[in-house]
């Protein structure tokens, strides 16, 4: 799997996640998938939604009810979730255990890692089959 | 009564392609059980391993999260749509073994 993103997506992400520094920063990948290549064509930024804010430095949620809202505009667009991004402030762009069992397989899962307020690493990453492991995966830039 | 259950993408995979099944139920809970019985596969990115619905995992009865109807034991009217939609939650650290079905 593949995740190509647009030059505009990335820069809006960055920003995003950098202005979000240091509660972690989180999206919704809208687009198609063709022959392994997930290819967004919408970005949904959405605020981290996660209930305790002193948490919110390592802990993000976005709630279902935001999850069906793109379920329907992506169909009504004819696209799909292809898979969300999150920030990890002062971390890895590594998933941790508490990300791996709140996925599923398929979605492209985007970690940036935010240090000291800079976006530095981007790394995507898809969940086995039998949920035990991620798997890192390429990320695309295009134009 | 007969459940229209939609299925978001990445389960796809483990309804041979298929976006909507449509199952016989009178309730969220039998419409779930219908629906792992026809496709096993399912089970284990819908439910953990004590048998609970996952708690990422949330349903909608049209526009309802069942959670705040009667849950599993919500009854469902004919034509009605079952949705199966993810809350997306995670982050930096290890694990602090906190449950996510906190709003």
């Amino acid at each position: 799997m593949i995740l190509r993103l647009r030059q505009a997506h990335q820069a809006q992400i960055q920003a995003h996640v950098e202005t979000g520094y240091p509660a972690e920063a989180c999206g919704i990948f809208l687009g198609r998938e063709a022959e392994g290549i997930k290819i967004v064509e919408q970005l949904r930024l959405v605020d981290n939604r996660w209930a305790d804010p002193a948490e919110q430095t390592h802990r993000f949620l976005i709630p279902p009810e935001e999850v069906l809202a793109a379920e329907r505009e992506a169909a009504a667009a004819g696209l799909e979730i292809l898979g969300f991004f999150h920030s990890h402030p002062d971390h890895p762009a590594r998933p941790s255990n508490f990300d791996r069992e709140h996925a599923w397989p398929w979605y492209a899962y985007l970690i940036v890692s935010v240090e000291n307020g800079q976006a530095t690493d981007w790394r995507v990453w898809e969940l086995t089959e039998d949920r035990s492991a991620f798997v890192e995966r390429r990320l695309e830039i295009v134009p | 009564m007969a459940v229209q259950i939609l299925i978001p993408t990445p389960l796809r995979v483990y309804t041979k392609g298929e976006k909507v099944i449509t199952v016989e139920a009178g309730t969220v809970g039998e419409a779930l059980r219908a629906l792992t019985e026809r496709f096993p596969e399912l089970r284990r990115h819908l439910f953990n391993e004590e048998g609970r619905l996952r708690s990422f995992v949330n349903l909608y009865l049209g526009d309802e999260d069942v959670r705040y109807l009667q849950g599993e034991e919500t009854r469902i009217a004919d034509g009605q749509t079952l949705s199966i939609v993810p809350s997306i939650a995670g982050g930096g650290r290890w694990a602090s073994g906190r449950s996510i079905t906190q709003r």
